[in-house]
């Protein structure tokens, strides 16, 4: 043996003791981090891992480009127009509701408004689908009074079992987490800055054009991106109001479970969840980063 | 009860992180722009409560009638007698407990140690409890199912052991909210230096102080293992969501809308219960701060 080799393993001792130092109380909190890597850890890997083999194993990329066309493409594309869809009008009517509770007199209407919201943003799933099936399906309630005066929505091309439905429902939770979101940063609109615009000679418009708006933006975007988000993921809703007979990625994904597959693609699945995963991943960065953007003026 | 599970429940994670202090002094414009802006308020608030509030009118009025559309509890009162129904609650109870029983072992030691003994870890897990929210059941389930032997998915209690990872967010945010109100270290040290070991301070001084959290979270959880759909279901289990989904009854189609509805309004009733303790925290905060 050299005699260098006892230096060595003094050396390498103390770096082990800084380690420890450093990671010894984390070690406390092994539990959480194996139970994480279990459940979210090991299946994202395996989705990830599944979406790139092939057939007969070997790694490939012929999964990813089975998901950019035919059926899976347009499963894609009505997933993004659905989560377009309920992102924006939700986002726009959401504004409005959460600007109408703020500057109303009554603080109890304000209250209310904002409990009921934390209530119904948590709403979806099965059962809102069978409330909505009471109210709004062929025989609904009321779907039979607006029968009655001539105005049955069914005449006019609305069919609660497809697209249309599923953005009419999504809106039940989109709107008011909407309201939950951008309730602080409407709140954040300082007086003096409207004041201060009148005093320059601004009308109402000029102030909402100039200040108003463009301090809100971000915050607005922001929260449009969560509802993004929420409405692109949802399964259970979309599921059960359909019966799964719309094009939707996560229907899929639940069709490939169920044993539905292609023949020739029985990894698609988890293409599209992998798909999926970099879409949410890309508008939760996003979210991030508009957010970061948002607090300049705003909290 | 509500789909709490990913991304559908984001509005819990919205509820509990954004508090705006700046909300009670908010006031309109100039007094003589009132007029002309309650117009559309009116509008605004009618449009709102037509649409939240008529659903849920006739859902409930859907659920009270009979075949002949008169008033009759006979919807409701058949739901427990359903074929299916008895075992889907049993196993729906059954892993609902395991999952509280798993979370609370699971997160609140966690919390509490990330607090008292490295903060410095508190960023990391801020991200990490924040990824069941990124990473919906949907893709999670896929490569759950694919991953997981034979021996792991042929146990429902697989199901607690993803809807502990789903309830993280909400459960892990609330204590965090609540170990952050209170004093921990000066709690701890008091307890320390008056002989009391780590047991019993845990258990006599900080579980106590964290009360409020404690129930929020308990309740969140409860709501989102009685009520996940996507898992559940295409991990072929009987829950009572998916039992919902499933059933049918040709002679009275009013027993599945009225077990929805019970679920909703329990849902309605559970969530109240989180808003007003939320509501009772902060305005104990507030009385001690002035």
């Amino acid at each position: 043996m050299a005699p260098g080799s006892e230096e060595i393993t003094l050396k390498s001792n103390s770096r082990i003791h800084r380690v420890r130092r450093f990671f010894g109380p984390s070690m406390a909190l092994a539990p959480f981090f194996i139970f994480v890597f279990l459940g979210l850890g090991i299946p994202t890997i395996a989705v990830v891992y599944k979406a790139f083999q092939g057939e007969h194993g070997g790694f490939t990329f012929s999964n990813v480009h089975d998901i950019t066309q035919g059926v899976y493409r347009l499963g894609f594309e009505n997933s993004f127009k659905l989560a377009l869809l309920s992102s924006v009008i939700p986002g726009v009517l959401g504004v409005f509701l959460a600007y109408a509770i703020l500057t109303a007199k009554s603080n109890v209407l304000r209250r209310v408004v904002l409990a009921a919201s934390g209530v119904f943003a948590n709403f979806g799933g099965i059962n809102l689908t069978f409330m909505f099936i009471a109210a709004l399906g062929t025989t609904g309630t009321l779907t039979v009074w607006l029968n009655a005066i001539k105005l049955n929505p069914w005449h006019y091309g609305f069919n609660l079992y497809t697209f249309s439905g599923v953005v009419f429902v999504y809106m039940y939770f989109q709107i008011p987490l909407m309201v939950l979101v951008i309730t602080p940063a409407l709140g954040g609109l300082k007086q003096s800055w409207r004041e201060a615009a009148e005093n320059l000679g601004a009308s109402s418009w000029r102030y909402w054009f100039h200040v108003g708006v463009p301090v809100l933006l971000p915050s607005v975007l922001g929260g449009m991106l969560l509802l993004f988000g929420s409405a692109f993921a949802a399964y259970a809703t979309a599921e059960s109001l359909t019966t799964g007979i719309i094009a939707l990625s996560p229907i899929q994904i639940g069709n490939f479970i169920n044993g539905n597959v292609i023949s020739g693609q029985t990894n698609a699945g988890y293409a599209i969840a992998f798909g999926m995963l970099v879409i949410l991943s890309v508008t939760m960065i996003a979210y991030g980063l508009v957010r970061k953007r948002a607090s300049r003026w705003l909290l | 009860m509500a789909a709490l599970g990913g991304v559908e429940g984001a509005g819990t994670l919205a509820s509990l992180s954004e508090k705006s202090p700046a909300l009670e002094e908010f006031s309109s414009g100039r007094a003589k722009k009132r007029r002309h802006f309650r117009w559309w308020r009116l509008i605004v608030m009618v449009l709102a409560g037509i649409y939240f509030l008529g659903p849920l009118y006739a859902g409930i009025k859907f659920s009270l009638e009979d075949i002949q559309g008169g008033f009759s509890l006979r919807a409701i009162e058949s739901i427990p007698s359903s074929p299916g129904f008895s075992a889907a609650f049993a196993l729906s109870m059954r892993i609902t407990i395991v999952t509280v029983v798993v979370s609370a072992l699971l997160m609140i030691p966690t919390a509490i140690y990330v607090h008292l003994r490295v903060p410095r870890m508190r960023r990391v897990l801020d991200f990490v409890t924040v990824l069941p929210i990124v990473i919906p059941p949907i893709v999670l389930i896929v490569g759950v199912l694919d991953a997981s032997p034979l021996w792991v998915k042929s146990s429902p209690y697989l199901l607690s052991f993803m809807y502990v990872i789903l309830a993280m967010p909400f459960v892990y945010r609330s204590l965090d909210a609540g170990l952050g109100a209170v004093d921990l270290k000066t709690l701890t040290e008091a307890s320390r230096s008056l002989g009391g070991n780590w047991i019993k301070t845990l258990w006599r001084v900080v579980l106590p102080n964290l009360r409020p959290a404690l129930m929020s979270a308990l309740v969140l959880t409860l709501a989102l293992a009685l009520g996940e759909f996507t898992m559940a279901s295409l991990d072929l289990w009987t829950t009572i969501p998916v039992w919902i989904y499933q059933f049918q009854n040709a002679s009275n189609g009013h027993v599945q809308i009225a077990a929805a509805m019970v679920g909703l309004v329990g849902a309605i009733v559970l969530v109240t219960i989180i808003v007003s303790l939320d509501r009772s925290r902060s305005g104990r905060r507030k009385m001690s701060t002035k």
